[in-house]
């Protein structure tokens, strides 16, 4: 069994989770500061790669980054290679249908984090940034994580907007889910199998992984002490 | 050192019209909840930027509608304890102070944190995060790491209302402690009458985002002049007045009044305490000197110390609140009084006190 699919899937859903995870984190930080109507219109747009077939989110995509279109064209004649049918076209489509997920659970644990930690931060002259790394950041934890994880598993599995962008090339741009569809399709149910089985595998760990984040209760580290023995 | 804040903020639907100085001197903003007591606090640390107006802080201008200037809350130095304390939930007790030492980088940050350590009683919690704290404990840790960003400005906003009453009367103490030590002006938020009289040197009383003109503590319970502040003090018994033949009328009592001070033109209501109500069983005779208001006991509620005896007038509408007399006696001073009886309650003139609806600004 060649493990090439398994690779590059890997690859794939890990650089793209590491664009969406900070894309998501800054578009979820900057929206909640924007005016409520500008907000609505960008909320919605950048949700639609969830909701909407993958075909659509590829469909686009080629029609941008495609040989033709005007970004695919641009960098052709400007750099001199493709941005379709090579591993790396798999990381625009991942990145794109990934970012809602990503951005709306970093928005969901942003809008639940106590205001008052955050002024209180700026009254006691800490800046901006240390207050986001060092005080958000960490009272959001479980929640930017668990979006992360999400990401990551939705990214292995992604197939229609992939399958668009990339094609299936063995050994070159073959995903594990776009491997199970050229399997079947050349009858081949042993190996198909084997992968399927592989992708449970994976999508199962993924799913315990966001099961233990959203129930772990953040106990007090250590015992509480008694209100009584106050001096 | 000083402060002067007078600053407007407009949401439609309530209107903040703050204007007060402070001088070296811990002043209480004492207000019903929702009447724009902690907007204010917001207002002065950077938080909410108000819609004109002016905060200058020791001769530094932290806000200034006309000039342009409205500094960032980690420039203007203002110490602010919030209700919840706001300790960092993920740091520990030292960490919480530590990042506060930290950023300013000077050498003796250890020596400093010590000595914080020893001042505010935390010794021995320095390792514990805020959830395994007491109110209290957090509420010192609280007051400890603010006093580590050198505020020159220090504002309390509600600080004794998230605790259990037994910790009140120590926290009062030392808050008292604090508070006396520090250099500069200190803000008071609250909305409890005995924490501003024990704490506070002025008071200014806050009505609907609308605030009246500062008076010392104790002057203001003495004497409350208008209606809010008199209700903040605990003042349980109003009427309003209305001039009818040649004298005032207590029109929720059904009585002329006698007061022993001036009823004015803008005198609105009088109130009277509980306290100095006192009540006489049966019709007592028409006296010259004080204010006898034959009445029908309503409700007798027992207290710890003393019995309050709720009466209303007769020929008043006892749904009415402000035709409902409230006294408070001590108890076993009313021998065999049940509800529905008809009793006398009288007041003093000298314990009438005239006050004016509206806020009269500076």
């Amino acid at each position: 069994m060649d493990l090439f699919p398994l690779y590059n899937s890997l690859k794939i859903a890990s650089i793209s989770t590491f664009i969406t995870f900070f894309a998501g984190i800054f578009a979820a930080c900057h929206i909640a500061r924007l005016p409520k109507a500008v907000k609505g219109v960008l909320d919605c747009v950048l949700t639609l790669p969830m909701v909407l077939p993958p075909t659509v989110v590829g469909f686009f995509l080629l029609k941008t980054i495609g040989p033709f279109g005007p970004v695919g064209s641009s960098v052709m004649n400007l750099f001199g290679f493709r941005l379709t049918m090579t591993w790396y076209s798999a990381i625009f489509a991942t990145a794109i249908v990934t970012f809602p997920l990503m951005y709306r659970t970093a928005r969901g644990a942003f809008e639940a984090f106590d205001r008052t930690l955050l002024y209180s931060g700026q009254t006691l002259g800490l800046s901006g940034t240390y207050i986001f790394w060092r005080v958000m950041m960490p009272n959001c934890k479980q929640g930017v994580l668990a979006g992360t994880v999400l990401a990551f598993a939705r990214a292995l599995g992604e197939y229609g907007a992939t399958t668009m962008v990339t094609g299936y090339i063995p050994g070159r741009t073959a995903t594990i889910s776009t491997t199970v569809y050229q399997l079947w399709r050349e009858g081949n149910d042993s190996l198909a199998y084997k992968w399927v089985g592989v992708n449970l595998a994976i999508s199962f760990l993924v799913l315990v992984a966001v099961n233990m984040l959203e129930n772990r209760y953040e106990k007090p580290k250590g015992p509480v002490l008694s209100p009584l023995a106050d001096k | 050192m000083s402060l002067y804040v007078k600053i407007k903020k407009n949401y439609g639907n309530f209107v903040l019209d703050a204007e007060f100085e402070a001088k070296n001197e811990t002043m209480a903003l004492l207000g019903a909840s929702g009447c724009g007591k902690s907007l204010t606090l917001r207002c002065i640390a950077g938080i909410v930027r108000p819609d004109d107006g002016q905060i200058v802080s020791n001769g530094i201008t932290l806000f200034d509608s006309r000039r342009r200037i409205n500094l960032s809350p980690q420039k203007r130095r203002v110490g602010l304890l919030f209700q919840n304390y706001a300790l960092f939930p993920n740091m520990t007790v030292e960490g919480n102070i530590m990042a506060v030492l930290a950023k300013s980088g000077r050498r003796d940050r250890r020596e400093r944190f010590s000595s914080l350590v020893k001042k505010f009683y935390i010794g021995g919690l320095e390792n514990h995060y805020p959830a395994q704290l007491s109110g209290g404990q957090q509420q010192r840790v609280a007051i400890a790491r603010i006093m580590a960003s050198d505020p020159s400005l220090l504002m309390l906003d509600e600080p004794l209302s998230a605790l259990d009453s037994y910790l009140r009367w120590q926290l009062e103490d030392e808050l008292a402690k604090t508070l006396g030590s520090f250099p500069g002006e200190a803000l008071y938020v609250s909305h409890n009458r005995d924490e501003v009289l024990k704490l506070c040197d002025r008071v200014c009383v806050i009505d609907r985002g609308r605030f009246e003109k500062p008076r010392p503590a104790g002057e203001l319970f003495e004497s409350p002049e208008t209606l809010a502040s008199a209700l903040l003090s605990g003042c349980k018994n109003y009427s309003r007045i209305e001039f009818a033949d040649g004298g005032p009328r207590a029109a929720d009592w059904n009585i002329r009044i006698k007061c022993a001070k001036p009823i004015g033109e803008d005198t609105s209501h009088i109130g009277v305490r509980a306290h100095y109500v006192s009540i006489m069983p049966g019709e007592a005779p028409e006296a010259a000197e004080e204010n006898a208001i034959p009445c029908r006991v309503l409700r007798m509620t027992n207290d710890i110390f003393t019995v309050i005896v709720s009466v209303h007038p007769l020929g008043t509408d006892p749904e009415n609140d402000f035709s409902r007399i409230r006294a408070e006696l001590p108890k076993g001073s009313l021998g065999g009084l049940s509800e529905g009886d008809l009793v006398t309650a009288v007041i003093k003139p000298g314990d009438v006190m005239p006050l004016r609806r509206n806020y009269v600004n500076i």
